[in-house]
């Protein structure tokens, strides 16, 4: 009956989110008091706004239970196997950018690149007798990209928050994470491949392609689609 | 997710049966395995083709996603010499880029464990395999991972860069890059080059953070410098090498192309010896090896535990399905898996839910 419009919940993504919707005429906001989840569209009819963590929209935008969704790229692609199939990017809103990349430590002077990475890892493994940790949350999108670059003797070891400080913690050697300044990154005597990252992330407005379409529905998300412009 | 019909299942205890009647000792193992073995065997990836489950007092197990690396170990903690065994079960594989492909199947395997006559015991499997599968009228690739083995370590160059080469032969693209830059094909990076020449190379590099010692990075900065020194690998070497990997021909003009790259590639000589003997093996077995197909390159990118002769069966009309069965010569994981022990070991899988696909075997 409804379309629904799922947005983060909190901080600055939603509020910018906020922000471009509102420049197209499409009223977002929050309402009842500050720690409750409700919030209502103005400006189209029939849309409802849903607020939840970035990190679920991808599933509920593959479940169909959200129609159109706001989240990181990098989240889509993680989170999401086959993601082309279940979602459809209808436009990158211009901020959220994070770059989800690989980091070793400032003082491996003789690691650069992932042929370097490879090669240490050989040699760390053979010293220390088990494989090269690497901290990080992305676990698919790391390991196909390690797979594609050839990189054997590694492994992936989970860290949900303050991934930067796994090496100085020995939980981890290097790390894979997103960084937008790479700020704390310096300031945790890390250093960024030279490859490029793995994958350039930003906000972005998704479709889902598995969410039913009653006339109604269709009718409401084209109007709106329609209103912002993508 | 999917169902086995009775027809594959009973499929299955044909070739239960039928690899008994070969001589083969009936084994089962768990379908849930301990994770640490497999993990350290294939390394991170194979979380994404396996099923890994997380037990709080017994740390992580997988369910199997094979039947060689529980059957190998079984066989090293003292099973009786020679032996030949025999099992079917499901397999479990996770098909994160293929949703469409079973995520659980049956398999029916049959191994050998033999000392005396290598060759004459890949005759046997592949023969086997050739006798059972024989009404599907399947088209079988073969190839023999040894001989690519050997062509690397036969290579002259330092040690270090051959087993660079080794460490990636199941990965083409890395072997390539290595290749490419051993043969002083690709440029040396510009940070590589200025890491070299500084007299002091951890100066300004910040505090020595993490479990790799400030002992380690030097090491592997000596290892960078050796490697500068080093001579290229000769453009005849590299052309042999690749020479080898473009070999694609029925078995017995596979070797002749093979006898003469091995003038400039003396090496491989033991390993074509051993091919001589298997396609021997196989003629007397009743195996047409003139008609038989033999591949250098074959079962690199997905067959990493074989080391010597690799085989599979296809459906040639069917070219979306899976191999029908695969397998091969896996010697280095008894030796991994052997703590000291070792022996050399053959092997392969038949998959009895392609045959029903493919119409069965009556």
């Amino acid at each position: 009956m409804i379309v629904k419009l799922g947005v983060p919940s909190k901080g600055r993504l939603m509020e910018k989110t906020f922000d471009w919707f509102g420049e197209r005429g499409v009223m977002l906001s929050r309402t009842g008091s500050d720690r409750e989840y409700a919030g209502k569209v103005e400006g189209v009819e029939g849309v409802n706004l849903v607020l939840l963590s970035a990190g679920e929209i991808p599933r509920e935008l593959a479940a169909g239970r959200l129609h159109l969704g706001v989240t990181g790229t990098d989240l889509i692609r993680e989170k999401l196997v086959q993601w082309d199939q279940r979602v459809e990017e209808l436009a990158p809103l211009g901020f959220g950018h994070a770059d989800l990349i690989i980091a070793v430590p400032n003082c491996w002077v003789d690691v650069d690149c992932l042929d370097d990475l490879d090669a240490a890892a050989a040699a760390f493994r053979e010293a220390h007798g088990h494989r090269m940790r690497i901290a990080t949350k992305y676990h698919r999108l790391v390991r196909e990209y390690l797979r594609a670059g050839g990189v054997a003797d590694y492994r992936l070891v989970d860290s949900q928050g303050a991934t930067e400080g796994t090496v100085k913690n020995l939980t981890a050697e290097a790390i894979a994470d997103i960084t937008s300044t790479g700020e704390t990154l310096r300031a945790n005597h890390l250093k960024i491949l030279s490859d490029g990252p793995i994958l350039r992330s930003q906000a972005t407005l998704f479709r889902s392609r598995t969410a039913r379409r009653t006339q109604e529905e269709r009718e409401v998300l084209e109007k709106l689609i329609d209103r912002l412009e993508v | 997710m999917s169902v086995l019909s009775p027809a594959t299942r009973a499929e299955a205890a044909r070739l239960l049966t039928f690899f008994e009647e070969a001589g083969a000792l009936r084994v089962d193992c768990g379908i849930l395995q301990p994770a640490d073995i497999l993990l350290d065997l294939y390394g991170e990836d194979i979380r994404a083709r396996a099923y890994v489950t997380q037990d709080p007092s017994r740390g992580e197990q997988m369910l199997r996603p094979d039947f060689t690396v529980p059957v190998v170990q079984m066989h090293m903690s003292g099973g009786a010499e020679p032996a030949r065994y025999t099992y079917a079960g499901e397999v479990f594989r996770r098909q994160e880029d293929h949703p469409e492909r079973e995520n659980e199947y049956l398999q029916v395997g049959y191994e050998v464990f033999d000392r005396a006559d290598p060759e004459g015991a890949d005759a046997e499997v592949f023969a086997l395999f050739h006798t059972a599968l024989a009404p599907l009228g399947l088209h079988a690739a073969t190839g023999d991972i040894g001989i690519l083995t050997a062509a690397v370590e036969g290579l002259d160059t330092s040690a270090r860069r051959r087993a660079a080469l080794m460490r990636h032969i199941w990965r083409p693209r890395r072997f390539r890059a290595l290749l490419d830059r051993f043969a002083g094909r690709s440029p040396v990076p510009a940070t590589r080059s200025a890491l070299l020449r500084a007299k002091d190379a951890l100066a300004g590099a910040g505090p020595i953070i993490g479990l790799r010692s400030r002992a380690e990075i030097e090491a592997r900065i000596d290892a960078l410098r050796e490697d500068a020194r080093t001579a290229p690998l000769s453009e005849a070497q590299v052309a042999a090498l690749d020479a080898i990997l473009a070999v694609r021909e029925t078995c017995p003009f596979a070797l002749e192309q093979l006898r003469d790259i091995a003038v400039d590639l003396p090496a491989i000589s033991v390993a074509l010896d051993k091919f001589a003997r298997r396609i021997d093996a196989l003629d007397k077995r009743g195996i047409d090896v003139d008609v038989l197909d033999f591949e250098a390159s074959y079962g690199r990118t997905s067959m990493e535990y074989y080391d010597g002769f690799v085989f599979g069966f296809y459906a040639d009309r069917r070219p979306d399905l899976p191999p029908v069965a695969t397998g091969g010569r896996y010697d280095a994981l008894t030796r991994r898996l052997g703590g000291g022990a070792e022996i050399p070991a053959v092997g392969g899988v038949i998959r009895p839910g392609q045959i029903e696909t493919l119409g069965g075997l009556a």
